[in-house]
């Protein structure tokens, strides 16, 4: 009980001290990045970039916002659905089938639009429940699809990785008389989350890309601003700074989640 | 109820025209796109696979910068790159007036970039599935390299590869939606004029998410067939010896 305790005092601090300290985290990478993009344009001579290049770099940060918000919310849903699915009763396993099934057949800008377009007719009932200030936002749209979105296709990764565990594993452990839950947490999903690791990495990389979809209903991400930048110079060369800023954080996630992997993957063989 | 339902009729008054064909050009977009970026992958893998550093070099690049950028972006500099790198030709071979790529033509291209870069992976791990002594049995029979490749190994490949090869058409079939940006009257291009003319937003988004769906549906039973063919030499179950 102490430790729960202590996990949530600390989660308070950190909290409040990140709250804290985040807008001056943000401006502080924002002047920085604006910074470098400028430079970068005066390096290369390019009159777009250095004029367009500190709100592209503004854009950037709420694309990585975009991303970082639905791939973490979308972690926890996926993990639920993946769930729901191999454990469910027979209603809620189909209708936990039939969502990922409908979310990863359809293409994210369809169900963007849906979301951003058609909350506008379900605006009475939206009000009546409070939602209304939420979907109104374009941002919020973005992200509640995106998670969904993205929630889909982790419940497959976290379901493939949930059944890739042994059965011996699942026996052994009943045998020990271990609750459901204390297998889950204990056994099975340690090893899981192995296996998750390298297709959730993938996830996270095409999210970054597909969250450029988000620039079509108004929202000033990378690609928006971009989009802006585009059609004030009508110089190409800003998307080409553009696709550099997508490749670089792209590269870097790669980079990083291959190197986490390999730390954490450390203790079994490397064929 | 009943004005939803003239709306999603069959002629003037209604829009299942107007989707039906604009689902006709998102097939033919995604059926056109994949002899060209699955030919233009294999060509890559086949590079990533060679003596040549140069050539293996060039392939990382090039799949890394394709794997990297996002699918919208491509297609915007595909789409302003070609047309104003067209129009500097057409101007400096000094013919008179203006050149336009066609909207389809550029998307196939954009998308086949893209699906050329994914595929590439795709075939570099089938390739490397079929055993060498498969092409080396080849060459002592007298067979010369093209003959190798098409008769012996290929055949092979497209038994490892086409699991993969499904998973990227599935991706294609969902990416062409991108194109409707550039105003190629596609499925998403139609519904986004329906919701703007009528007001119903949520009724042909979620009926155009319905048809991909059904797309998607239907391109999987299909691969499953396929697979099912192609492995059809093989003993069920253990997935046969290779």
């Amino acid at each position: 009980m102490n430790r729960t305790l202590a996990l949530v005092v600390g989660g308070v601090i950190a909290v409040t001290l990140a709250r804290l300290v985040w807008p001056d985290v943000t401006a502080l990478l924002h002047g920085v990045g604006c910074e470098a993009a400028q430079g970068f344009g005066r390096l290369v001579g390019n009159e777009a970039i250095t004029n367009y290049g500190c709100r592209m770099v503004g854009g950037l940060g709420i694309t990585l916002q975009l991303v970082a918000i639905s791939v973490g919310l979308g972690v926890v849903l996926g993990f639920f659905v993946a769930l729901v699915r191999l454990y469910g009763g027979p209603v809620s396993s189909r209708i936990a089938t039939g969502y990922t099934t409908f979310f990863r057949g359809t293409p994210l800008l369809c169900q963007l639009f849906l979301v951003y377009y058609g909350a506008g007719q379900f605006r009475p009932a939206l009000e009546a429940v409070g939602l209304w200030t939420y979907f109104r936002d374009a941002f919020f749209c973005a992200a509640f699809t995106f998670t969904i979105n993205t929630a889909a296709y982790q419940a497959e990764i976290f379901r493939g990785a949930i059944a890739s565990v042994h059965r011996g594993q699942w026996e052994a452990a009943k045998a020990l008389g271990l609750r459901f839950t204390t297998i889950m947490r204990t056994i099975v999903m340690p090893q899981a989350a192995l296996v998750a690791l390298r297709p959730l990495g993938n996830e996270l990389v095409i999210m970054v890309k597909s969250s450029a979809v988000a620039s079509l209903v108004t929202i000033f991400d990378l690609m928006g601003t971009t989009r802006l930048a585009f059609a004030r110079s009508f110089d190409l060369s800003v998307y080409l700074f553009a696709a550099l800023l997508y490749l670089c954080v792209v590269e870097v996630i790669r980079r990083v989640w291959g190197l986490a992997e390999r730390r954490l993957t450390r203790h079994l063989s490397h064929a | 109820m009943d004005k939803l339902l003239i709306m999603l009729s069959w002629g003037d008054r209604g829009w299942l025209d107007e989707l039906a064909a604009g689902a006709l050009v998102t097939i033919s977009l995604a059926l056109a796109t994949l002899p060209f970026g699955l030919a233009l992958g294999l060509l890559i893998a086949l590079a990533a696979r060679s003596k040549s550093p140069i050539l293996r070099g060039a392939a990382t690049v090039y799949a890394t910068v394709f794997r990297g950028v996002p699918e919208l972006l491509t297609l915007y500099i595909v789409y302003f790159g070609l047309q104003i790198g067209l129009q500097q030709a057409w101007k400096g071979l000094g013919f008179p007036g203006n050149i336009e790529m066609p909207a389809f033509v550029a998307g196939m291209f954009a998308l086949g970039l893209v699906l050329a870069a994914f595929s590439s992976e795709v075939w570099v791990g089938a390739l490397n599935a079929v055993p060498k002594g498969q092409s080396e049995g080849a060459f002592a029979l007298g067979l010369n390299r093209a003959l190798t490749f098409r008769l012996v190994v290929f055949p092979q490949l497209m038994r490892v590869a086409l699991p993969g090869l499904g998973n990227n058409w599935m991706v294609l079939l969902k990416e062409t939606s991108l194109i409707s940006v550039i105003a190629l009257p596609d499925l998403m291009f139609w519904t986004g004029r329906a919701n703007v003319v009528t007001k119903e937003p949520f009724l042909f988004f979620g009926v155009a998410c319905l048809i991909y769906l059904a797309f998607s549906l239907v391109s999987a039973s299909g691969i499953a067939a396929l697979e099912r063919r192609a492995n059809r030499g093989y003993a069920p179950g253990g997935g046969g010896q290779r």
